[in-house]
């Protein structure tokens, strides 16, 4: 049988380390990327992590010490993370062809078909690829499965010695026994909270401790997803590389506004717009939609303001993804719900019951004819290939409003120096 | 969306006549992308203000494309980091030491070496500038 053989790629404080790049006063300097409505910390670079600070911290709480050790503050800059994340997964497929991009900061490659002689050696001209065309420093791992690819680049965060680069394929087993067993077991990959305190309740709480266990025992407590885990630990390949996501089966666009909205103009004006987003997300993977669902609801933390949360969901006559039928839909959808007297902090709409675009017949109640079927398409492909090209809302629905006053907040954006003229770095 | 309109664009044009002689021969139209940013995973453009590169035709106002791929070497011109900025100015190496040079005699040379606060961004590689 041949040996697999395993990277995965990991960005290090990707979102923060977009920022550094780009920004020469941040350069050396603690810093944080917040949430959405520059709530939360979402991701933050070495120096920062050494203040104390973490992620999922309300920022406001530690506003004392974001002035006194002059920490960089970001608002997260999606635009440029998303760009910045292509270059980075590009310039590793020119690595191998075996790529799986499985978030916006890692990715997975297969190199069992290559011939490579060090990998360790390997893995440095890949981190220094990437740094060099990109400026993100990233960690390279190497192993023979998917999980133990993870593992080791846990190994690699907690140990400064291996220079973000580490071959397991070559470690003696006893070496890698002292090593899964200082990796917590809700550390591995896959071990989600509620099973890694199962596992606690019987004694197993490291990677090793997983790896050895009885096998019968952990697939009939742990079904068939632990036992693969386990034998992913053993160093038996059995979590392939997914180069294709299957299509989503539903999607949903929600966000909590930037202030809270009492109107219900307002409403529909953000119902839209998470409708356009929706409906744009579900052209891209190619499928119609023939259930849309639109929730509201207050701003629970507020104790002193009436509270109100509710859905609606309507089933469409006809699987779509022509953004104005969705709109009519969402807007219905949005009108039983909504009741004055209330301010609304967050909405969202959900699409679902997902079938394939190829598959559709044209309606057979005449509902929609196959040329106005191909109308619609043509019209949405032509609006998406605009927004595509020029940037997001080159072209979007008047009902989606202009002032869009209930934004996110972002008081702390950078540049979207990639993909904006008008955005770009300065240099004197 | 790539169903079958997005192919729309490659086919000739359906008259009543004879297909055109010339359809065999279309070929996409230039791109300036590939005059400008061969390597497009590591060209990044900046915008530049001030008038310390009007020596070497750069001036305020205009974009340019910058090669993270490429080595900066004696004489070329960079974008580089410097303290809170991004500066950009030609590379002067003169073993053991290295400078900053602008190409404007209102500016000094600046030295780099042993600077801490000092790292190459890219090296210049076009200039787009606006005829007026």
């Amino acid at each position: 049988m041949r040996r697999h053989i395993f990277a995965l790629v990991d960005c290090a404080s990707f979102y923060a380390s977009c920022e550094q790049v780009f920004a020469a006063a941040v350069h050396k300097k603690p810093a944080i990327v917040l949430s959405n409505n520059d709530g939360c910390i979402v991701a933050l670079d070495g120096l920062a992590k050494k203040l104390g600070l973490k992620r999922g911290q309300p920022v406001f709480k530690h506003q004392e010490l974001i002035r006194t050790h002059d920490v960089q503050v970001f608002s997260s800059n999606y635009t440029l993370y998303q760009e910045m994340s292509a270059r980075v997964m590009a310039v590793l497929a020119e690595f191998s062809d075996l790529l799986e991009v499985y978030s916006i900061d890692e990715a997975f490659l297969d190199l069992s078909y290559q011939q490579i002689g060090d990998l360790t050696e390997f893995g440095r001209t890949m981190k220094e690829r990437v740094r060099q065309y990109t400026g993100i420093p990233v960690r390279v791992t190497f192993a023979p499965t998917k999980c133990l690819t993870k593992i080791a680049c846990e190994l690699v965060k907690m140990n400064p010695k291996y220079g973000d680069v580490l071959d397991l394929t070559t470690w003696m087993p006893q070496q890698l026994d002292e090593s899964l067993s200082r990796v917590a077991i809700e550390d591995v990959w896959g071990v989600g909270p509620k099973y890694a305190r199962f596992l606690n309740n019987y004694g197993i709480d490291t990677a090793k401790d997983l790896r050895d266990a009885d096998e019968r025992w952990i697939r009939k407590s742990l079904t068939v997803v632990g036992a693969r885990i386990q034998a992913e630990l053993r160093g038996t390949s059995c979590i392939p590389l997914e180069v294709k996501r299957a299509p989503k089966q539903q999607i949903i666009c929600s966000k909590s506004f930037g202030k809270e909205i009492a109107q219900e103009d307002e409403m529909k004006e953000a119902v839209s717009t998470y409708t356009a987003r929706a409906a744009e997300k579900l052209r891209e993977q190619e499928s119609l939609a023939s259930r849309i669902t639109v929730f509201v609801r207050t701003n629970a933390f507020r104790e002193d303001a009436p509270q109100y949360a509710n859905s609606f969901t309507i089933d469409l006559p006809h699987p779509t993804a022509f953004t104005p039928d969705l709109f009519q839909y969402a807007l219905k959808a949005l009108h039983a719900i909504y009741k004055e007297g209330y301010s609304y902090k967050k909405a969202g709409v959900e699409l679902s019951r997902i079938t394939p675009m190829p598959v559709v017949q044209p309606d057979l109640f005449g509902e929609v004819t196959l040329s106005e079927h191909n109308r619609q398409a043509r019209f949405m492909y032509i609006v998406d290939a605009l927004n595509r090209i020029y940037g997001r809302d080159t072209l979007f629905f008047a009902v989606q409003g202009i002032a869009r006053s209930w934004k996110m907040r972002q008081a702390m954006l950078s540049g979207r120096y990639t993909t904006r003229w008008d955005e770009l770095v300065v240099v004197t | 969306m790539e169903n079958e309109w997005s192919n729309v664009r490659f086919l000739g044009s359906i008259s009543a006549g004879f297909p055109s002689p010339a359809d065999n021969y279309l070929e996409p139209k230039l791109d300036l992308n590939e005059l400008v940013a061969p390597h497009p995973l590591s060209t990044y453009f900046m915008r530049v203000a001030g008038d310390s590169m009007v020596g070497a035709c750069i001036y305020d106002g205009d974009v340019v494309a910058i090669d993270r791929a490429l080595t900066a070497t004696h004489k070329k011109i960079v974008v580089a980091r410097l303290g809170k900025d991004f500066t950009l100015k030609r590379l002067w190496i003169m073993h053991p030491k290295m400078y900053l040079r602008a190409e404007n005699p209102k500016y000094h040379p600046i030295e780099v070496s042993g600077d801490p606060d000092f790292e190459i961004f890219g090296v210049v590689t076009y200039v787009v500038h606006r005829v007026r």
